[in-house]
Formats: C-alpha cells, sequence, structure tokens
C-alpha cells in the first residue's frame, strides 16, 4: 500500500491566459491604445458591424483590427478595404481568442507600425458564444452581439458571455418585422445576468443605432485617453518593457 | 507558479502524483465530463500519467442586496432574485476555476 500526503496548490487554471492579457494591456496603456474585444456566435454580424465603424470612425480615430478567424483571411480581407492595419490571427482549430495570439498581433503590430499612432484596437473574436467569455486578450471593454434571429432565451443559456459584455449591441433589428422575437424579452433577459451592460440595438442595414455605438466607443476612447495622459492608479500596473 | 509542473519541478525528489483535485464552479464554462476526459488524453506520457482528476463543483450562488440573502439561480432558466426579481448582481460562488490541491505517494528510502 502506498502512503500518500496532499500538497495545497490553489493555482486559478486561467492564470497564464490571465498574466498574457495583463502583459497585453500594458503595451496598450503604454502606447494609449484603448481595445475592445468583439464577441458572439458565428454570423450574428461581427465584420458587418466593424465594416461600418471603420467607415464611420477611421477618418477621426486611428483604428487597427487584430482579426481571429480560425483558418482564412476572408474577414481581414473585407476589412483591409476600409484602409486600416488589419492583424489577422488563424487560431487554427482554436475556437477562441486567447492572450498569446493576440500577443502574437501585439508584436507585428508594434514592428511593422508605429503603435502609439493608434488610439483604437478592435479585436474579432472567432465566433463562438462560449470560450471567447473566459479568455480574457488584454481589452479595456468587452463587446458581445447578439442577433435578433438567435432568439430571445440566448442570454439565459450562454450567460457567461452577457454576463462579461461591458456593452451588448442587439444586431439585425430591421430583420424584427419578419420574425417572432421580442426584442424587450431579449433585453430583460440580458439584465437578469448583467445589470450594468449598456444595451444598443442595432442595424448595420438601416443605420438604426449605430450613432449611439459610435458615440460609446468614441467615450470609451476619450476616457483611457485621459486616463493615460493622467497616468492614472487604474492603468498603473502596466510595466511597460522590451521583448 | 501557475502550472502542476511547475510545482513538480521545484520538488527535488519529483514525487509520483496520483490525484489532481480540481475545483470548477458550475458558473464557468467548463464541462467536468469533457475535462476528465481531456485529462486522460493529455497526461499520457507525461509526470502527471497514470493521475486520476477529482473535480468538486461548487454551485451558483448570488446575493441578492434588497433581500439581503443567498439564492440559488437556475442556470438556463432564471437568474434574477426569486423573491424580489432584481438582476443577479453579486455572485459569492460558481465562478471558481483551480487546481485545489495534489496527492502525492511518499517515497519509499532504501537504506
Amino acid at each position: 500500500m502506498h502512503m500518500t500526503h496532499d500538497v495545497a496548490l490553489g493555482i486559478n487554471l486561467l492564470h497564464a491566459n490571465q498574466e498574457g492579457a495583463e502583459h497585453n494591456r500594458a503595451h496598450f496603456d503604454e502606447w494609449g491604445i484603448t481595445c475592445c474585444n468583439i464577441m458572439s456566435s458565428p454570423g450574428a454580424g461581427k465584420t458587418a458591424l466593424l465594416e461600418k465603424t471603420l467607415e464611420a470612425l477611421s477618418t477621426s480615430l486611428q483604428i487597427a483590427v487584430i482579426e481571429g478567424d480560425m483558418t482564412t483571411e476572408l474577414d481581414a480581407d473585407r476589412l483591409r478595404q476600409y484602409g486600416v492595419p488589419v492583424i489577422a490571427i488563424n487560431t487554427g482549430r482554436s475556437c477562441h481568442l486567447d492572450s498569446r495570439m493576440v500577443a502574437g498581433g501585439i508584436h507585428r503590430l508594434q514592428h511593422e507600425y508605429n503603435p502609439s499612432s493608434f488610439d483604437l484596437v478592435l479585436v474579432e473574436n472567432v465566433g463562438n458564444l462560449v470560450c471567447p467569455a473566459e479568455f480574457e486578450v488584454g481589452e479595456h471593454a468587452k463587446i458581445a452581439l447578439l442577433s435578433i434571429t438567435e432568439g430571445e432565451d440566448k442570454p439565459l443559456k450562454y450567460p457567461i458571455m452577457f454576463r462579461e459584455a461591458d456593452c451588448l449591441l442587439i444586431t439585425k433589428t430591421d430583420l424584427a418585422p419578419y420574425l417572432d422575437v421580442d426584442l424587450s424579452q431579449i433585453e430583460a433577459n440580458v439584465r437578469q445576468i448583467n445589470p450594468t451592460v449598456t444595451i444598443i440595438p442595432v442595424s448595420v442595414k438601416t443605420g438604426v443605432g449605430l450613432d449611439d455605438w459610435y458615440a460609446w466607443v468614441r467615450s470609451m476612447v476619450d476616457r483611457h485617453c485621459q486616463n493615460h495622459h493622467l497616468g492614472s492608479a487604474s492603468l498603473v500596473g502596466a510595466v511597460p518593457h522590451n521583448h | 507558479m501557475i502550472t502542476i509542473r511547475d510545482w513538480w519541478e521545484s520538488q527535488p525528489e519529483r514525487p509520483k502524483i496520483s490525484k489532481v483535485y480540481l475545483i470548477v464552479g458550475q458558473f464557468t464554462c467548463v464541462e467536468p465530463v469533457s475535462l476528465q476526459f481531456a485529462f486522460a488524453a493529455q497526461t499520457c506520457d507525461t509526470f502527471l500519467a497514470g493521475a486520476t482528476l477529482e473535480i468538486q463543483e461548487t454551485p451558483l450562488i448570488a446575493f441578492c442586496h434588497t433581500c439581503q440573502q443567498e439564492y440559488r439561480p437556475e442556470i438556463g432558466i432564471q437568474y434574477a432574485c426569486p423573491t424580489c426579481r432584481s438582476p443577479m448582481d453579486d455572485i459569492r460562488s460558481g465562478r471558481e476555476l483551480k487546481i485545489d490541491r495534489i496527492e502525492c505517494e511518499e517515497q519509499l528510502l532504501c537504506t
């Protein structure tokens, strides 16, 4: 018979990813960049939203996109037409971006461009309503999209994504007349899980709600910029260093 | 120290690890059954080969500030407070994801 003894470890399983995310955030803070992590199920309209956002904001803000896609550069090619740097990260068979993959994108941003010239980095995550919610990549805000065609129950079934989101865009609202979906029920279900999230119903087809979304992004960038210039305590702990 | 390997490599006697105790909250994106399957596959031919994984699940428990009491949200159905319908605000349990402890076999001392 073997004698055994226990050793207490208390290791957070996500620690390695969180450490990487903090490292990425330190780089963004050092360069005065605001980073948004954009997440949704496949087909909710992340790329379409980014197209509109780049069209509307890239004249007044310096934007770069980090694009996570499983195998192709189709989305990245769509976004390159807007004249902003698009760094494609093929996640291979992985269903989410993790902080190490995004660090690879940041590395390219640093070496191929002048990173301090950017105001905003938009990370388009892999289409998936589950795993991306658990993996921070170094963002300052998490944006979730839910298209109305997905149904009112999705916030209840995939709660972590909606719990983690700072801003939720309910997309494809132009389709509402053709669907038996109750927009107020979607909002109520989200609110049960996350009382503080900003909810913005939008349609990239008709443009409804997009101005509210752009205003939300601008206020994020402004707030972060102010903190950056003031060297706010919330952004300290970010120790810049070279690789 | 962020992995079991880090701990193991820091031990001069490199003990045999027989069990890994995980704590997994019910309000995480981790499915214990899948994790068991992955653990067996991933530890094959490593220092953890032969070790078993013991998963302790912790329930989702929220605290309602209006009612000043804890309650158990029904995942997938209802998250608001069952008494006053306030949204789920503070989560007291259910987000845990950690390696709590490991069990090692004692080294036999040869004289």
